[in-house]
């Protein structure tokens, strides 16, 4: 029996390992056709004319996944705090399903919200020739990374030792005080940890923003149309020619893509480390 | 007895998956692989044919030009499309193609769009981001939308390569199918775009380009001038199974002319 398990954690192993080797196999001939420099800080990505900088693709992944934390974050975060301390049960026992339901949703869906309802908004609002934007994209992530990091935050705030909070309110602090002062920072690793996975979730998502983001590899801009390294990769990989520079070049978007995830995971693993030795 | 059953049934049917196979190898089944403008024509093609040849399968699956080329070179599919001319690099791996229709690729505005005439200068301009809004064309004060496909799709070069273009086009929006600028140029007034003629409804409005409208007839002709080949691919020195032979030689026959016509695009002889 113990073999068997042995097994099966060897083989999620060896899959992780098989699908790195494979992305560095097939990802690192364009990087040295095209040149490293070349290629991460090249402006233009223009496949017809073989220019293949990603520069646009790495900036509007970075700007959009920073806006839909910066949207994301703060209404997740006070949300996670109502629903864990502040709401009444019956009120929390509604929001909550609605919550796990919001995660459950696929992302096409999303994306189709956005396309059909946010896009012509957008274009009536600020008066744009289109809608699709780095704007729509932001909004979509921003509602599509909710859900875990409400979750996750109110998982979080509620495993906080009640002592805290009576000692605390014991000594005359008021509730609001109490947790945001005792609560909160007690809990800010799991805080942290949702967060993060909101990161990772906002640079890996593609179809959703695929259908709202507009797809042209522009440098970023709130009310242009951008592309991101996920739908820089998606929306070409069907008609790029095999083994052409074009097909190559998507990879080596793909083992970028892959080191963007691998220095996300490391920076949730050291913030984890670092709290449990605090 | 229920578990005997069942694993009867279980039997059978793995053994119905193996006939499947082995059809295959003695060629009722042909793969077909590549643009996904050409995915009316090849539906009409398709039934045209199974009503001839009923124990043949014709397989479609819309991958795009590149793909479905390169499917045929490499053997994973027995006949590539292509909706563009073979590369010459593509001709040089032994890319054999066999033109089967025309297409037009119409421009396309919005219905409630007031300019509808347009020359192919004023579309490269559009195109190339000279003209940004309607009014100088004689239309209402609002901002244009260029509409555009990725990279790599035959709609696109074949567009960019005849309107004279090529690499020169300023996009606001761009797709990865036919489908998705049409739909998006029917639910934005702003939007100008290109798609296969074939696959052009009444959402949208097929712009005249030189006065010309694009149709059967202005295609055939050579009037329109936005137009390009729909293509089958085969590889030189490769025999073809009996049953794509077949298929193809159904294609290009006469018989095949009414179907293609159906579909929206032109019989070229």
């Amino acid at each position: 029996m113990q073999v068997l398990f042995t097994l099966c954690g060897l083989a999620a192993v060896g899959l992780v390992l098989l699908i790195t080797i494979y992305l560095i196999i097939s990802g690192l001939p364009a990087i040295q056709n095209i040149g490293l420099f070349q290629f991460l800080f090249g402006k233009t990505w223009a496949a017809g004319r073989d220019q293949y900088g990603i520069l646009p693709l790495i900036l509007t992944s970075i700007c959009g996944t920073a806006g839909a934390i910066v949207i994301g974050v703060p209404i997740g975060f006070f949300t996670a705090v109502f629903l864990a301390k502040v709401a009444p049960k019956n009120i929390s026992n509604v929001i909550r399903p609605a919550i796990s339901l919001l995660a459950g949703i696929p992302s096409v869906v999303y994306g189709l919200v956005g396309m059909c309802v946010l896009v012509p908004a957008l274009r009536n609002w600020l008066h744009l020739p289109a809608g699709d934007s780095l704007l729509a994209a932001i909004i979509v992530l921003a509602i599509m990374i909710l859900p875990s990091i409400i979750s996750l935050s109110e998982t979080a705030l509620e495993t906080v030792p009640k002592e805290y909070e009576e000692a605390s309110l014991a000594l005359g602090a008021t509730k609001l005080e109490t947790y945001f002062r005792v609560s909160v920072p007690a809990a800010r690793s799991g805080i942290a940890t949702a967060v993060v996975l909101g990161i990772g979730r906002a640079v890996g998502e593609t179809m959703a923003i695929m259908m709202v983001a507009g797809n042209v590899a522009n440098m970023p801009a709130l009310t242009r149309s951008v592309r991101f390294l996920t739908t820089g990769i998606s929306i070409e990989l069907n008609y790029s020619q095999d083994g052409s520079l074009q097909r190559q070049a998507l990879f080596s978007i793909g083992l970028v893509l892959f080191l963007f995830i691998m220095l996300i995971n490391g920076f949730l693993n050291l913030v984890l480390k670092r709290e449990k030795e605090g | 007895m229920k578990k005997l059953f069942s694993l009867i049934l279980t039997a059978v049917l793995a053994i119905s998956m193996l006939a499947g196979c082995s059809g295959n190898r003695t060629g009722g089944i042909v793969n077909t692989d590549g643009s996904t403008s050409m995915a009316d024509v090849m539906g009409a093609l398709t039934e045209a044919f199974r009503e001839r040849e009923p124990n043949i399968t014709v397989n479609y699956s819309g991958t795009g030009s590149g793909s479905g080329i390169s499917g045929v070179l490499d053997g994973t599919c027995d006949i590539g499309l292509s909706s563009r001319e073979l590369k010459q690099e593509e001709m040089e791996q032994g890319a054999v193609a066999h033109v089967v229709a025309l297409d037009g690729v119409a421009v396309v505005v919005n219905p409630k769009n007031t300019v509808t005439d347009l020359t192919t200068e004023q579309i490269a301009e559009i195109f190339t981001g000279k003209i940004t809004n309607w009014s100088e064309l004689g239309g209402a004060d609002a901002p244009i939308a260029v509409y555009g496909r990725e990279d790599g799709s035959g709609t696109r070069s074949a567009f960019e390569e005849i309107v004279g273009v090529e690499g020169a086009c300023v996009y606001t929006n761009e797709y990865g199918s036919t489908g998705d600028v049409i739909g998006n140029v029917a639910s934005n007034e702003n939007a100008i775009g290109y798609a296969s003629l074939s696959a052009v409804d009444s959402s949208v409005t097929a712009a005249k380009v030189n006065g010309v409208s694009p149709s059967e007839a202005t295609v055939k002709d050579g009037s329109y001038t936005i137009q390009r080949p729909f293509v089958m691919v085969t590889k030189e020195d490769v025999e073809l199974s009996q049953a794509a032979q077949a298929f193809l030689d159904f294609a290009s026959s006469p018989e095949a002319a009414p179907y293609i016509t159906a579909a929206g695009a032109v019989y070229p002889n």
